[in-house]
């Protein structure tokens, strides 16, 4: 059966947004769910949620350190808890709980700050020692006579996964019962200009398609559609990998991440450990990275997770993301009329698939910043009100 | 794993290099006859190519000195130093 239509491009549509994973396909479900606007098509270069949805580490939380993203992130945490009901789709959404370790006296000073900055804004978390470290996720080795020991960890109970392709196949079913095109295999390869300047459409592999609006949603490869209209980004387009072990029996219940030794991990469903590392420090679009990145996760995660070392490694993968200065995403119009961007998530754009699909939406219909997006404008560059994320939020996804 | 062409060590290792982004981005001669605007683009607007870019690299476990080289980022091929 097939969940979704492969629709034929028309020649026009109120808006269309370039990248049909999770981001993308919030975009349009929400412009016609909240805002009627319906005439939307999403045109995706190769298939549906193919490229970051597909690889990363499908991490949900919104412990986030400064105000503005705190919002972002629990508006989009709200969402996610009454997500399938709303869309009717099984997503396996697990509030299983995240853990960040704190390693070293500098860790617990900067995590017990982010837990009473969430208390101030709504999101729940609570500081745990190493005892009830130990409690909560038994298989965390609390030993103080490793490198770099557990010294307490946040916990913010309602963070959590989800399953990754089905956040997408839920979004792309739900848009299209609600009349959204859905365009796989259609590469963007140029807009349409007006005299004045205002894009009014994209040139595609499928074809030439007018719109009122576009929204280019397209993660590493933001930079390059922009820069077919002349927009510089202030983004970075880097290497992330990910990987995951044979299936396992159940051994790992909850979240675990840890900012100073660099990996994070849970156990999905299905049993293999999934586990992210960092971002390579280069900049590449090959959608593979290094191994010594790989090497130096693997590492870690076996003096966290002595038990690890009986796990086999089962593939590996790569991903591109677009990383700003600040850590924080771009979202809002540009200097460009009929241009709107959403990008920038770097490391950690999964959490935020409905409620960034759910802001680009409301700025769209209504030609004005939503309230939670307006913080995350690209003119933050300019006025230097930056979001400064680096380190602050536990930001390594 | 990329092989490296340090200019004064010869291909070494990945492993012994930082990165340092794009090449050729001077500091500005005036900095304060710059406006916001042009400030922002000289802290934070970096070329982004798919394909062609000229990087900076730092031999932090070798020689110590910085070269540029250039490489390609959509097959990650150096395309000399």
């Amino acid at each position: 059966m097939r969940y979704w239509r492969a629709a034929e491009p028309k020649r026009s549509y109120d808006v269309v947004v370039v990248g049909g994973g999770g981001h993308g396909l919030a975009t349009a479900y929400y412009l016609a769910r909240n805002h009627h606007v319906t005439d939307v098509c999403v045109v995706e270069k190769g298939w549906l949620g193919g490229g970051n949805t597909a690889r990363n580490t499908t991490i949900i939380r919104s412990n986030y350190l400064w105000d503005e993203s705190a919002a972002i992130y629990e508006h989009s945490l709200k969402l996610w808890e009454t997500l399938e009901d709303d869309l009717g789709f099984d997503l396996s959404f697990s509030q299983r709980g995240v853990l960040n370790l704190a390693h070293d006296l500098q860790d617990v000073r900067a995590s017990r700050r982010r837990v009473n900055a969430n208390a101030l804004n709504g999101v729940d978390a609570e500081w745990l020692t190493p005892a009830e470290v130990a409690r909560f996720c038994p298989i965390v080795n609390v030993s103080p006579a490793v490198r770099y020991p557990v010294l307490g960890a946040t916990l913010q109970r309602r963070g959590g996964i989800a399953r990754h392709d089905r956040v997408a196949w839920g979004f792309a079913t739900a848009a299209d019962r609600l009349g959204v095109d859905i365009v796989e295999h259609a590469e963007v390869t140029g807009f349409a200009r007006a005299p004045g300047g205002r894009v009014t459409g994209v040139h595609t592999t499928r074809g030439t398609i007018a719109a009122g609006g576009v929204a280019l949603v397209a993660a590493g490869h933001t930079s390059v559609l922009a820069a077919m209209v002349g927009l510089r980004l202030p983004l970075q387009s880097h290497p992330l990998q990910a990987l995951v072990s044979v299936l396992l029996e159940p051994v790992l219940g909850c979240v675990v991440m840890s900012n100073a030794v660099h990996v994070y991990v849970s156990q999905a469903d299905k049993g293999e450990l999934v586990m992210g590392a960092g971002i390579d420090a280069h900049n590449s679009y090959t959608q593979r990275g290094s191994f010594h990145v790989i090497e130096q996760q693997m590492a870690a995660a076996l003096e966290l997770f002595p038990v690890f070392a009986h796990a086999k490694l089962l593939r590996t993968w790569g991903g591109i993301v677009d990383v700003c200065p600040d850590a924080s995403p771009i979202i809002g119009p540009t200097p460009i009329e009929g241009l709107y961007l959403n990008c920038g998530w770097g490391t950690g754009g999964f959490k935020a698939t409905p409620g960034s699909g759910w802001v680009l939406a409301e700025t769209i219909a209504k030609g004005a910043p939503s309230a939670l997006a307006a913080p995350f404008a690209l003119e933050r560059f300019t006025s230097g009100a930056l979001i400064d994320e680096h380190g602050a939020a536990a930001v390594a996804h | 794993m990329l092989l490296l062409p340090c200019p004064w060590c010869g291909p070494r290792d990945e492993v012994e290099f930082a990165y340092g982004g794009q090449a050729g981005i001077a500091y500005p001669a005036d900095p304060d006859a710059l406006d916001d605007a042009a400030w922002g683009e000289y802290l934070f607007m970096r070329d982004n190519p798919k394909g062609r870019f000229a990087e900076r690299w730092y031999h932090v476990h070798g020689c110590r000195r910085w070269f540029d080289v250039e490489r390609d980022t959509a097959s990650n091929d150096l395309l000399g130093a």
